[in-house]
């Protein structure tokens, strides 16, 4: 269960979040739509540890643990997994390295066994094959010369190797074609459990046809301004973001 | 008696080798080899504090007694060399042979060091020498090494300069590349208080080529210079240079690299690569690149970049469970990847990717 209180963050002196309240409890998807530059991705940042955000009031409990108060790879330990709106290239870094290196350093916080690398090319090659991705993705750079669809069917076989409690999808759907939307939603699905909750992060209504939402909430100007169930997404989709700033 | 060179020279502006000159240094002390040095299951060659010791090294069907020097240059360094040099490795590869992999070691405890190194390869023969450098405690090395490559032969030179931490050493490294040959060299700088390696390739012949390429690893207020000059003589040449510096604390790097173009040299390809990495606001890179282009259809290219470690990287791989020291040293090792691209040789690329861990868990 994600418990967010009355979270707000800011970067430099300018206010980002102004007071972010949202409960996630096991086993829910919950989908967060907003205008641009409202803050979702801020909202995402300061859950997964980035730096560079000052978190000045509020908190962010999951799991009854504070997790504002660990470092980022602590916070992956304890479940929680980022998909980038903007996923990072690595030059250098080879895709199954680094994703044998996460999943071991994960394990090994967790203290379960880590996984050699027949082991885990074994897995990696079977969620790969879930995600309809190339064997070869392995070999290459991580994230680099990717597609941007590439690139978020990547960081959704990141997810599906390191199995979190909690998902946060940002933006996972934008640039993906209609094939790899429906095989990232599957991805989505295939965790769904009564331990797995998801915050979704999403302009478009037509995700939800896949990833069908437990609730909907829209973020404007840092604050959660209005909370429904999956028809509200649709409503959006028909209206806009118009007058609901003042909500 | 030859002085050491002062900043005055234009090619020793970045390195003061003043704290050298005002040390003296005793005969170097007899010692033996300890223990735990590299052995990767190849033929070996040993010095212990400059003199070969013969009961730790391997009988190598190529090696040829040790012989005078005549120094012709008025490199200074090279010219102290000859003025004290006593001993280094000869290796004469007759033309066509294969000749492996030779480790040659060498362990220094005190005393100044001045080895002469030999090595030729006739025509079509080929060599892999990997070199470990390695001590305790106050010492200067100051090695030269002269290689000859004739028509088609293949020398890989793979270096691991891993001194004390108290250590000077000043290495300079000479090869005349002929017609089809290649020298591949690759080397890793870890130790000593100051160090220079100092290359000069000269490509004589035809489609030779040369890649020289270095990875400085330095902490502390350790000194690190690297200087190449390459000469591209003959047409149709090919040299490659990737020199990656990681720099901590208030170590400073410097990386000058010359190349010459002859009038005759048509069609050179040159390329020239210098990237620091700077983890501490103290470090300091400095780098020369220089272009001498006495021809006109030639392919030359020089880079520079000097930055830190990209902290949104760093985050990317925190937020998938990596910790903050491990994911710095993948960004690391990730940065260096490109200078280890000549060790093609196993043994070798798994001794530099340890040595490269070391450094950084001690770093
Ligand atoms: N490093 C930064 N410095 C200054 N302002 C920033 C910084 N990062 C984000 N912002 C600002 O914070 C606000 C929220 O940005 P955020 O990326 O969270 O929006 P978003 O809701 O994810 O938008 P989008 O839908 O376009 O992805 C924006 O006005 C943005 O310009
Ligand atoms: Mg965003």
């Amino acid at each position: 269960m994600l418990e967010i209180k009355n979270l707000s963050a800011r970067i430099g002196d300018k206010e980002i979040l102004r007071g972010v309240t949202l409960s996630v409890p096991d086993g829910e998807i919950h989908a967060i739509m907003g205008p641009n530059g409202a803050g979702k991705s801020t909202l995402s940042y300061v859950l997964s540890g980035r730096d560079g955000y000052e978190v000045t009031g509020g908190e962010a409990i999951y799991n009854g643990q504070d997790i504002l108060a660990l470092t980022p790879e602590a916070r992956a330990a304890a479940g929680i997994f980022l998909a980038f709106q903007y996923p990072v290239e690595l030059p250098g870094v080879g895709n199954a390295n680094f994703m044998r290196t996460a999943l071991n350093a994960v394990k090994r916080a967790r203290g379960e066994a880590e996984l050699d690398a027949v082991a885990f090319l074994k897995l990696a090659r079977a969620a790969l094959k879930k995600l309809s991705m190339q064997d070869d993705m392995l070999k290459r750079n991580v994230n680099v010369g990717f597609s941007g669809g590439e690139k978020k069917r990547n960081e959704v076989l990141q997810m599906a190797l390191l199995q979190p409690g909690l998902a946060i999808l940002d933006e996972t759907d934008s640039g993906l074609d209609i094939d790899a939307l429906k095989i990232v939603a599957e991805g989505v699905n295939a965790l769904r459990s009564e331990t797995f909750s998801a915050l979704v992060i999403t302009h478009y209504q037509r995700l939800l046809d896949y990833i069908v939402p437990d609730k909907v909430h829209v973020l404007a100007a840092g604050k959660i301004v209005r909370s429904g169930g999956p028809e509200l997404a649709l409503e959006l989709e028909a209206r806009g973001y118009a007058g609901l700033e003042a909500a | 008696m030859t002085a050491l060179p002062t900043q005055r020279l234009e090619s020793w502006r970045y390195t003061d080798l003043r704290a050298l000159n005002a040390m003296s240094f005793a005969e170097a002390p007899a010692a033996s080899l300890p223990d735990g040095l590299p052995d990767i299951g190849v033929p070996r060659l040993v010095f212990v504090n400059g003199r070969f010791d013969e009961a730790a090294s391997s009988a190598l069907p190529f090696a040829r007694n040790f012989a005078a020097v005549d120094e012709v240059s008025d490199l200074p360094l090279a010219r102290i060399n000859a003025e004290h040099a006593h001993d280094g490795v000869t290796l004469e590869i007759p033309d066509g042979v294969d000749a492996g992999v030779v480790l040659l070691v060498s362990y220094a405890n005190g005393g100044a060091l001045h080895p002469r190194h030999r090595v030729s390869l006739g025509a079509g023969a080929a060599l892999t020498l990997l070199e470990v450098v390695k001590g305790d405690g106050v010492y200067w090395h100051n090695p030269v090494t002269d290689i000859v490559l004739a028509q088609g032969a293949s020398l890989a030179h793979y270096r691991l300069q891993d001194e004390s931490q108290e250590a000077f050493h000043l290495a300079t490294i000479r090869a005349t590349v002929a017609a089809d040959a290649a020298y591949e060299s690759f080397t890793a700088v870890m130790g000593a208080k100051l160090s220079r390696a100092e290359f000069h390739v000269e490509l004589t012949g035809a489609k030779a080529h040369t890649h020289l390429n270095a990875a400085q690893l330095l902490g502390g207020s350790q000194h690190g210079d690297f200087t190449s000059v390459v000469r591209h003589k003959a047409p149709d040449c090919s040299s490659r240079q990737t020199v990656k510096s990681v720099l901590c604390d208030s170590a400073r790097g410097v990386f000058q690299g010359r190349i010459e173009v002859e009038r005759v040299a048509q069609k050179t390809d040159g390329y020239q690569m210098s990237q620091a990495l700077l983890l501490s606001p103290t470090a300091e890179m400095d780098i020369k690149p220089e272009l001498q282009i006495y021809a006109d259809d030639v392919k030359c290219s020089h880079g520079a970049t000097i930055g830190a470690l990209d902290e949104e990287q760093v985050f990317y791989l925190r937020s998938r469970g990596i910790p903050e020291d491990t994911a710095r040293s993948m960004l690391i090792r990730a940065f260096l990847t490109e200078a280890l691209e000549p060790v093609t040789h196993e043994g070798a690329h798994a001794l530099f990717e340890a040595a490269i861990e070391t450094w950084w868990a001690r770093k």
